[in-house]
This record gives C-alpha cells, structure tokens and sequence, in this order.
C-alpha cells in the first residue's frame, strides 16, 4: 500500500475517459461502482465542456454483487447504444469492476452489436492515467484501422501533396487545443496536409483512414507514442521524435518534419511572430542568467523545458524530473546532460524535499509544484499536467510552435522578480515601497504590510522557512532543517545583517550560512561567518 | 401563528407514489464526506483504503483544499496488496504505524473502507480493533465505510457518526434530560443554534459530531435529538439502539423550518410556549426579512432537483413554502419516509417524488419540463447550461452555511444568484 494525499495522475480509465471525450462519436461503457462519476466533473468544471463525456456507467451497488452483473451490464450497453448512437464501443472496467471479475470485453463481445466493440484492459493496480490513454488510443488505432477493408493496406505513400497525421492531442490535455493550432499553422506553410488528428476531434471513420497519411507527428508520447510504434510497422508511417516545445526544438522539429515530407523547410522557419529569441537577448532579461530552475511534469514538458530554460533563457537547471515511469529513461538522459540527478517519482513530498534541498529560484511545474513553491515562497510557472482550471485558459496559449516559446517566455518570467524591480528592492530597501515587509509586487502576501511605515525591526513576511511548518508526515529530513535552526545560534549583529538581504534569497542566505557554521562546528554565527558563507557558495 | 400550521391533506404528497428508478447514477460516494468532515473533527484523521480512483476522487472533491494539510489520505492498494490478504493486513498495519508516527496529534484515526476494500473482503473492523491494542488510549481507531457501492455522498456521513455512536459515553439513570443535536454543521451555525436552545431554556445539549473527536457526548433513554441533517437514518438508529428519542421535526432551513425544527425541541422539553415565541421572534423575523431579498426572483420559478445529498426534498419544501417556487420533480438518493414525513406533507401533491437515478432518463424529463432552474451535480451543470438551462450545482448546499435563521438569506441567495446571472448577462 501506497500512503498518498495528492497524485499526479488519475487511474488508468480516466486516461481511457480523456481519448473517449476527445473523439466525437465513440462511447465508453465502464462497468464502474456508483461514485465513479465524479471524473465527468473534471472535464465538465477543469476543461470547461459543455457536453457530458461520452461515458456510461453501470453503477453496480452492493446488492448488485452476489447477483449476475452481467444483465446489468448488457442492459446498459443496449440503452448506451440506442441512446448515443456511437460508431464505436469502448467497453472496460474499473478499479471495482476489476476485482469482481466480470468479463466487460466477453459479454459486450456476446452481445453481437452491429458497431465495433472495443475491449480495455486497463490495470487499475499497477498502471495509471498516461498509460490507460495510450492503450486506449493504440487500442483504437490498431481495432478501426484494421477493422476497414475498403482502405488500400497498406497506404501508398509519396502522394502529390505530402500527408500527415497530428497523434496524441486528448482531452484534459495542457493546452493541446492550441498546440493543434500552432502545429497546424506550421504544416500549412510547408504546404502538408493533415490527414487525421486524432485522438481530439477524430470520428471512428477518421482512424479508419488514419493508414492514408505519409508519416505520424507524435505531439504528446504520453498518449501517442504506443499507437505511432503500432503505425509504423503496420502501415511503414514513419512519426517525428522532435517535441516543438521552445524556439530551438520548433526549429528542429520543422527541420524533421520538412524531410520526412520531403518539402522545403524555408517557408516555416521564417515566422515574424518569433519574438522570443529577441525578448531572450534584450537586456532587460540580462538577470535571467543563471537563475537557477527545477523542473518537475511529465517526461515530455520537462525536458522540453529544461532545453528551454538553459538554451533559450540562460537558466541553469538545479533539479530535474518527472512522475511518468514510462518515460524514465529519456528523462535520466536528459537529466545526465544538464548535470543533475534525475527524480523519478510519483510521491510529492519527494518531490518537495527536492526542491527545498536544491534551493531553486524558479519552479516550472504542475499545479502540485505550484503549490510547493507557494509554499516556498519561491516564484513557479505551470508547464505539465496536471493542472487546475485556471490552466485551461480562454485566450490562445500554445507551449508548441514559435507562438509557443512566446508564451513560455512570458509565463515564466512573469513569476520572477524582474531585473529592474530587483534592482530597486536591494537599493532602496529601506524605503516604504521597498522595505522588507513590502516584498515583490508579483508575490500576493506581499501587499500585506505594503502601506505600513518601514521599521528597521519589522518581522519580514515573505520568510522562506522551507524546511519547517511542512506537513508533518514530510520525510525525516524536514525535521533534521529544523534542529539546525536550533543548534547554531546567530550573533546580533549577523542577525541584522542577513535582515538587510532581499528577503527572497534571505532563507537561502540562512540555510546556507548555517551549514556552513554547523560543517565546522561553530557554535555560533558571527557577521564574519555569514560574509565567509557566501564567499564559500558564491557560484 | 408560529407553530406549523397543518396544511390541508391535498396539498402534501406524503402518501404520493414514488417513482424508483435504477440505472446510471451521477452522484458522489461517501468517501466525499470526509472533505467536509474532517474540517469539522480537527484531531481526527481519516485513512481511505481503497485504489488510485479514491485518491483521485477526494483530489478532485477537495479542490485546492488537498495542500492545506488535510488530515485525510488514501492507502492506496497495489496488486502485491490483492495478491493475499494477510500481505494486506501487513501493509494497512505498516501505513497506519508510519502516519501515526508523524502526526501525534491525531486523536481519532477513521479506517474508510470503500469499493475495492470491500470488495476483497478487507477487514476493517478487524483492522480497527487490532490496531487499537497498540494506539490505545492515545488514539481511538474507528471503522466506517465510504464506499459508492455502499453510500451515496452525504451517507458517508451518516456512516462515520454511526459509528462514533457506540463510542459515546451510557448517560447516567438519573441525568437530567439532554438535548443532542445530531449532524456536522458549521461552527458557526452550530453556535447560532446551541445559543438559541440555551436562550429557550435548554441547558444539557450535546452535538454529535463533537468539535473534539474524543469529547463524545453521552446518550441514553434521558436523551432526546434532533437531526440537523436529513440524511442520518443509519445514526439515528444507533442512537435509538441505545435508548435515545428521536424528535420528529421538519429540518432546520428557513425561518418556517428553523422555528419548527427549535419548537419540536421546545415541546419535548417542557418549554413555554409564550416564552418559546418570545425567544425565536428576533430570529425568525430577520430570517424573513432577509429572504424578501430574493422572493422577487424566485416566487413562481419552477425548479427541478436531481439526487444528490437527501438535502433536497427539505431545500424544496424551504423554497416552496417561504418563497413561493413551484417544485416539478425532487430527486433524491434515498428516501427516509419517517424522516421526511414532515417535509412531504408541505410539498404541493402536484410534486413527483423520485428516488434512485436513471440520469439520462431524468434528464430527458429535466428537457421537457423546462425548469427556471435545476439542481445538480458539476458534472451536468455546465452541459445543462450549454443545453440553455439555469442550474444550480448541488454541492455547494453541502459546503455552505445554511442551516438556521441568520442563513435564510444566504440559502435563498444561492438559488437566486444563477437566475439573476443569466438575466444580467449579455453575451
């Protein structure tokens, strides 16, 4: 048994749910305890939809169980096909449904319905949401694109105007309706068509044609990666490995793209909207260097991001990881390049112990990182799932694309203290707008005492006391900050002196100069100690 | 004037038939309970054992509530779990010992069982019990199940304080008579109601839940309760079980149905009814008051309920009665006759009464129907809307402070805001 308040990912049927929800005419019917319905909710309230997801329930119940489930099953895969008229039948079990042993596949299979009826098997114990998306969508793939014996097998590639098929956008995915459109934008100016999207807004008849494409363009791995391997032996589709996340990786990707078609990559890289490289250079952005990030997401956005961050802004990367097994090895890779040890796991209060060990000045992460470095007092943006409502957003908001790497660019930097702000907290602060109490104008809590008079002794409201005050059942190593605190005490004149350090690198300041003391086994930290710690970590 | 006055026997659909439908259900599990009840217990913890799926579900009920150190997690089950059950009794043992370990200031530790706990005959009780040996007195281990194919969202209350009920303390042969009020409620509206009981002249008054998980109040053949909530039918038998009368009042929402709900305590306790009025006027008069807010724009809308919490036939009887909305169809997840006898009787007999869910089917009678506003879930919510019907999600009632007179307003205000939003709104 796993000890868990928060996880990263749902179980594997909500992945099956969100390519169900993506397509247009498929229905799912999960065999599923009353109660399980409460997933409609996260794509009716999260995603903002106004249609129910395409899902039937059988919502079995305690007196159900000593009884044959299975009328009740077929009497709700009868009324789901006459009510919702599908072109295609997902049929699959819950965590519940698992246990009870009833055969969802076998007797929806019994039932001779006269539409495909495809059968998941989703393990609910071991696997989870990523992996039930991907199964779901190359279970799809691999039954209707085979299932149309009308359609040439396999397709004749090198047609006049080259062909692609965009794999993996789903519902509940972040921001996938505008990396669609970024994408698309850029197939356009090559002068390629899209064959299918799939799975979000494909129809059953669309995966039957998904074979008439010349190549696959895997967005997301996490839900695509399965399906395209299955294509590509089937079908000899060959699928781009280049994720467009950031200025450089849409270079390389319309480079990737553009030979697989076989077409001129000019006309693509030539984009006016391009700003980020620019914004990147001018000098305001000179205090980006070196700011040191960790990124936490799924496999695929975090090591988008950890290219973009060191390449593109200047960061340095100080944590690395992700929540998805199934992409361990490339996330181990990519962390081997940036020099750090990578964090695989799916138990946030790992995650939170790294980051508080690894003393970030920015967090990109998913909503669970954003709340960690709120925690923190430490500046985060979002780039993965998964995320809140506020994530899906009205206004366009690509990650792909060069539009893309503009939104990166303004939603991680926004967060951080900017240069000029920065400059004036240090300079002026002792004044009323500056002093600090008042923190940074980005920073909520930091209006707080913004109209009070500044006092030299004023208690500093943005203290990052990272290591104490956490959950309790955070691991041994929280407890271990706090007795440091204790052990070695700070002479009043340091006390002031670390007081005059913007207090957004205050906690780091402290945390540092008290290992420093506690490694030589001072008993107590003087003005010349704090000096000595910083020259000791000066990077 | 105050007193209910009995309406004519056409107008009530207490003897109504009631239309039971089974078939898909678009509701909440019991596990939900705990997001509003561990706020209510601060030295309580509640364990689900249960799968990922259970997690994810009090994840996505909590909302942003999940980071504020929630004194609520899931063990969850692997298949090295479901691989033997002794393994599992093993690592239910091992978690417990670690979370125990790590928060020493939990007083009541509730073992939640839910759907694949059950199912694989995980047992709970047993669990509880062996546990105890080792945690005792320190910390009590209690036993209750949340699971869907059991309860149905508010039940998950009602289960956890049934089986706080043999924990309560026998009340001694000769105590004086003890008012209990039964049912979470907010602090606040559970001061506002004790003050008022005090004010009548009650003075031994107990609440289950207790603010403090162990402070349990005693029960016996000289206590009396009144249920706060509607959907305590298992609670209100372990309480008769040991001895305890139960007082038939409609539930406390309103200006009507809090002078009704105080008035049944009133009578049982020998109170005055000069000074009884005397007490309640303040209140119940700015109760009224505080609804004409909304009567403007609520009087004559029909509104249809989905199933959901068993607030709902007490919420329609309060919107009929007080503010003049015509109920077409009240769904709930289960029907208490005995419970609900109060509230039937003042619900026009025009009203269907359904119990159970059907949901695409009731939906189909929610589209012909046209209601000026619905009741239900997040998950229909926004399709109802993009279909051009005003609803009201459910949950909230659940979450909010309704109960009592200085609430009225702010109840009536939750059904009036949607209908003046959609008026307002010009795009």
């Amino acid at each position: 048994m796993q000890l868990s308040v928060w996880t990263y990912e749902g179980p594997p049927h909500i992945g099956a749910m969100r390519v169900a929800t993506g397509m247009t005419d498929v229905h799912y019917l999960l065999h599923a305890p009353q109660g399980d319905t409460y997933a409609d909710l996260l794509f009716t309230m999260i995603e903002r939809r106004g249609k129910r997801p395409p899902v039937t329930y059988t919502t079995f119940q305690a007196r159900d169980l000593g009884k044959d489930t299975a009328e009740l099953f077929q009497s709700a895969a009868r009324d789901a096909v006459a009510r919702f008229n599908p072109a295609a039948l997902l049929v699959g079990a819950s965590c519940t449904a698992e246990l009870i042993q009833d055969d969802p596949a076998g007797m929806a299979q019994a039932m001779r319905l006269d539409i495909p009826v495809i059968p998941l098997e989703l393990p609910s114990y071991s696997r989870k949401e990523n992996w039930g998306a991907s199964e779901t969508f190359y279970q799809i793939v691999r039954t209707l694109a085979v299932g149309d014996s009308s359609r040439p097998v396999p397709c004749q590639a090198g047609s006049p105007r080259p062909k692609a098929n965009l794999l993996g956008p789903s519902a509940l995915g972040f921001r996938h309706r505008d990396d669609i459109v970024e994408i698309a934008k850029i197939l356009a100016a090559l002068g390629i068509e899209i064959n299918v999207t799939a799975p979000m807004g494909a129809s059953a008849a669309d995966i039957a044609r998904i074979g008439e494409a010349d190549f696959n363009i895997v967005l997301y791995p996490e839900i695509a990666d399965t399906a395209a391997r299955w294509l590509e032996r089937n079908f000899q589709q060959p699928f781009t490995k280049t994720i467009p996340i950031g200025h450089n990786a849409t270079i390389d990707f319309i480079r990737e793209v553009a030979t697989l078609a076989k077409v001129d990559p000019a006309p693509a890289l030539n984009i006016a909207e391009a700003r980020m490289p620019w914004w990147s250079r001018s000098v305001d952005s000179t205090y980006l260097t070196g700011k040191r990030v960790f990124i936490f997401g799924d496999a695929t956005h975090a090591i988008a991001a950890a290219r973009v961050a060191r390449d593109e802004l200047g960061f340095v990367v100080c944590g690395l990881g992700c929540y998805n097994r199934e992409f361990a090895r490339d996330l181990r890779a990519a962390a081997a390049e940036h020099g750090v040890e990578p964090l695989i796991t799916d138990d946030h209060l790992e995650v939170e112990d790294a980051i508080a060990a690894a003393h970030p000045e920015l967090v990109l992460g998913t909503q669970m990182e954003r709340h960690i470095a709120k925690r923190l007092s430490i500046p985060c943006a979002v780039i993965s799932a998964p995320v809140h409502v506020q994530d899906f957003p009205a206004r366009h908001s690509p990650q792909m694309g060069f539009e893309g790497a503009n939104v990166l660019f303004d939603s991680w930097v926004h967060p951080l203290v900017m240069g000029l702000e920065e400059h004036l907290l240090t300079m002026f602060r002792d004044d009323f707008e500056f002093h600090d109490g008042a923190g940074a104008s980005h920073l909520s809590h930091g209006s707080k005492t913004a109209h009070a008079p500044a006092s030299p002794a004023a208690e500093p409201v943005a203290e990052p006391e990272m290591a104490v005050g956490l959950d309790p059942i955070a691991p041994d190593s929280a407890a271990q900050g706090s007795d440091v605190l204790e052990l070695v005490r700070w002479t009043a004149e340091a006390e002031t002196e670390l007081k005059k350090i913007p207090f957004f690198v205050r906690g780091k300041a402290r945390r540092n100069t008290e290992r420093y003391a506690e490694e030589r086994g001072l008993a107590s930290i003087s003005l010349d100690t704090l000096y000595d710690a910083k020259a000791h970590y000066a990077r | 004037m105050i007193a209910a006055a009995p309406l004519p026997a056409t107008q009530g659909c207490a003897s109504a038939p009631v239309l039971r439908e089974r078939g898909q259900r678009e509701v909440f599990c019991g596990l939900t309970g705990i997001v509003w009840l561990h706020r209510k217990m601060p030295d309580a913890f509640f364990l689900v054992v249960g799968s990922r799926t259970c997690a994810h579900l009090l994840q996505s009920a909590a909302g942003v509530m999940i980071f504020a150190e929630p004194r609520f997690a899931t063990a969850i089950i692997e298949e090295r779990d479901l691989a033997g059950l002794a393994d599992a009794n093993e690592e239910l043992d091992r978690v417990v010992r670690r979370l125990l370990a790590r928060r020493p200031e939990i007083r009541t530790l509730f073992l939640v069982g839910s759907c694949p706990s059950e199912v694989i005959k995980l047992d709970l009780s047993r669990a509880a019990q062996r546990l105890a040996g080792a945690f005792l007195p320190d910390v009590r281990i209690v036993n209750y199940s949340g699971s869907g194919i059991e309860t149905t969202f508010t039940q998950g209350e009602d289960a956890c304080l049934a089986s706080l009920v043999p924990f309560m303390p026998p009340q001694p042969a000769q105590a004086d008579q003890q008012l209990l009020i039964v049912g979470a409620l907010p602090d606040i509206v559970e001061d506002q109601l004790l003050r008022l009981v005090r004010e009548l002249g009650i003075t031994n008054v107990g609440c289950l839940p207790a603010r403090e998980s162990r402070d349990l109040p005693p029960v016996g053949p000289n206590t009396r309760f009144l249920l706060a909530q509607p959907f305590l039918g298992d609670t209100a038998q372990a309480l008769e079980d040991r001895g305890a009368v139960h007082l038939p009042a409609p539930f406390p929402f309103g200006a009507e149905g809090t002078t009704d709900w105080l008035h049944a305590a009133a009578r049982a306790f020998g109170i005055d009814e000069m000074h009884f009025r005397a007490t309640v006027a303040p209140g119940r008069e700015r109760a009224k008051r505080a609804l004409e807010h909304s009567r403007a724009q609520l009087e004559g809308k029909s509104i249809f309920f989905l199933p959901d919490s068993q607030l709902e036939l007490p919420l329609a009887r309060f919107l009929h009665t007080e503010l003049g909305m015509v109920p077409i169809e009240i769904g709930t997840p289960y029907l208490h006759r005995q419970h609900m006898a109060l509230e039937l009787a003042q619900l026009p007999s025009s009203t269907v009464i359904s119990e159970g869910q059907d949901v695409d089917r009731q939906l189909d009678r929610v589209r012909a129907s046209k209601p000026d506003i619905t009741v239900c879930g997040l998950g229909l919510a926004n399709p109802l809307e993009a279909e051009g019907f005003t609803t009201k999600w459910a949950i909230e009632l659940v979450f909010s402070p309704i109960h009592g007179f200085d609430q009225a307003g702010d109840l009536a205000e939750l059904f009036a805001r949607p209908i003046r939003r959609r008026d307002v709104l010009r795009v």
